[in-house]
């Protein structure tokens, strides 16, 4: 079943127009990366499957249930961890906590309960200060405890590494990770080796558009198969080479790259009947790097 | 929307804006009095230089009217400070983003509406009439309440022009983006009945009359020239708050 899908969902702030056609869709138990330079649209297109903010056409449905702008009932099945998450100050965490389980309505004995594990998750459990010291990273591990505290269906994090430092961006992307197993995580980033390391499936927002969507395997496989680096001990080897098959690409004066990698037997042939000395042979994976840059035209 | 009032209460009590709110009006309770009681011995220790200047001074003689006046002088003061305080009660968490995880948990816009509004109502009420208790009380103790007509209608006069005030507050709450247009919107409405009421035909319908408490304690007025500024605040306090309600829902957070 889809948790969460958006149709043709466009929306513009004046005359700039940020999204156009936005259509996607996020199946139930996965962890969907939402990719996108800074800029595209990643926050407006969160806030409007939250309610936050009106679409000026198209669909967002949230377990199946239609969101509309203001108030959504679609918001109980959603937790929602904003890119600069802001508390109030003047709480401490367990506090905040507490009363995000009191406007959810829930007993007082599972808020005590859900606050301790959420906030030992998080390692805030022995943070009495109030908020209003906390930095930046405390603030976000506290956003993800408020953001998990109703067990939302749907997990939407805006940007939720970006903050962090290596360790704490680790430590994030294991909750997140774990947290699959309950939820459905939507998560927006620019980081993409994030997103290689936690996603299921994956969409690229790109001026106003998703400009490629599936999983990552899928997405990988895109790419323009992998391509083989070779390297050759003489010069004069690499020479005949580049003679012999033109559409090598010479990166220096022993290396070269083959893009169609279904070509490398006629070259290990060449090699092997001149007995040519090898330095690497070697075949190079897709980075999402790359693919970013080539669907940001880069 | 209880978890919302506690939230208020939180942030009322632990940001000091209650105290500050409550030393100034138990302050202005009390000063009403003293600055009566204190007026004849002002006035008889300034005799001397009065009276280089060729002014003579007479006898002052105080009473609870005195005090009352005094305690109708100082209230739009209260109301202005109370006003300045709490003026970006609604705007402060548009601007910091803390409403949005409220609101993305699913606790409606009305419900948030209606706890600020209690709270907002809630303390003005509370104040007002602590200030008023505190004057009364002094009053009672050092003169006679007594001579003043009307006094507990003119006082509700007056506190609803605050809750007028209040409404409007909030109605300029729900449409602003930060708490100086919050301020200018409510100054306006407040300055723009006063202007109106100069046009000596319309100044009895306008909420503007209920901050002429002391006409009624002299019995100048008579309550019957009150109803219609009362029915036209209390028209004016549900129109914000239905207005609010609306903008407040297609506010984008």
């Amino acid at each position: 079943m889809e948790m969460l899908t958006l149709s043709h969902v466009a929306r513009s702030f004046g005359e700039k127009q940020v999204l156009r056609d936005v259509t996607f869709s996020v199946p139930e138990h996965t962890v969907f990366g939402f990719v996108g330079q800074n800029g595209a649209g990643k926050t407006t297109a969160m806030k409007m499957i939250l309610g936050l903010l009106a679409a000026d056409g198209g669909e967002i449905t949230v377990s199946g249930m239609p969101v509309c702008y203001g108030n959504t009932p679609t918001n109980r099945f959603v937790g929602y961890l904003p890119d600069v998450p802001e508390f109030y100050p003047f709480m401490t965490p367990a506090e905040y906590l507490r009363f995000c389980g009191e406007i959810s309505g829930m007993p007082a004995r599972e808020i005590k309960s859900r606050s301790e594990e959420l906030l030992r998750l998080v390692g805030l459990e022995k943070e009495a200060r109030r908020i209003k010291g906390f930095s930046r990273g405390m603030k976000q591990r506290l956003g993800v405890a408020q953001a998990l505290f109703c067990r939302p269906k749907l997990l939407i994090c805006d940007e939720p590494t970006s903050a962090l430092d290596p360790a704490g961006r680790k430590e994030l992307l294991d909750i997140l990770t774990a947290a699959k197993e309950e939820t459905t995580v939507l998560f927006s980033t620019h980081i993409l080796s994030d997103v290689e390391h936690i996603c299921d499936e994956m969409a690229f927002l790109h001026e106003g558009k998703i400009a490629l969507e599936g999983s990552l395997d899928e997405i990988r496989k895109l790419r323009k198969a992998s391509e083989v680096a070779v390297e050759v001990e003489r010069e004069e080897d690499a020479r005949t080479l580049g003679q012999a098959f033109p559409f090598l690409i010479i990166d220096g004066k022993r290396s070269f790259r083959l893009e169609e990698a279904g070509r490398l037997p006629e070259i290990l042939h060449f090699i092997a009947d001149r007995k040519c000395p090898v330095i690497r042979i070697e075949r190079q994976e897709a980075a999402l790097e790359d693919l970013f840059m080539e669907v940001v035209g880069k | 929307m209880k978890a919302f009032l506690k939230k208020e209460w939180m942030e009322w009590s632990r940001t000091g804006r209650l105290l500050v709110l409550l030393l100034v009006f138990v302050l202005f309770g009390i000063m009403n009095p003293a600055v009566a009681k204190l007026t004849p011995w002002l006035m008889e220790s300034m005799a001397e230089s009065l009276a280089d200047a060729g002014m003579a001074v007479a006898a002052v003689r105080v009473d609870a009217m005195t005090s009352w006046t005094q305690f109708y002088k100082n209230i739009p003061v209260g109301l202005i400070i109370f006003i300045l305080i709490t003026g970006g009660n609604f705007t402060g968490e548009y601007e910091k983003g803390t409403l949005i995880p409220v609101v993305a948990k699913g606790l409606t816009r009305r419900k948030i509406l209606a706890a600020k509004s209690v709270f907002l109502y809630g303390s003005w009420t509370a104040l007002y009439w602590i200030c008023f208790g505190i004057t009364y009380g002094y009053n009672a103790y050092f003169w006679d309440n007594g001579i003043a007509e009307n006094l507990f209608f003119a006082a509700s006069c007056t506190w609803l022009y605050g809750v007028w005030l209040v409404a409007f507050h909030i109605f300029f709450s729900s449409v602003s983006k930060s708490s100086s247009q919050v301020l200018m919107g409510t100054g306006g409405a407040a300055a723009g009945v006063y202007l109106l009421a100069m046009f000596p035909k319309i100044d009895a319908v306008l909420p503007a009359k209920l901050m002429s408490g002391t006409e009624l304690l002299y019995g100048a007025g008579s309550p019957d020239d009150y109803y219609a500024g009362i029915i036209a605040a209390g028209i004016m306090i549900m129109l914000c708050m239905a207005l609010a309600a609306f903008c407040l829902d297609r506010k984008q957070l």
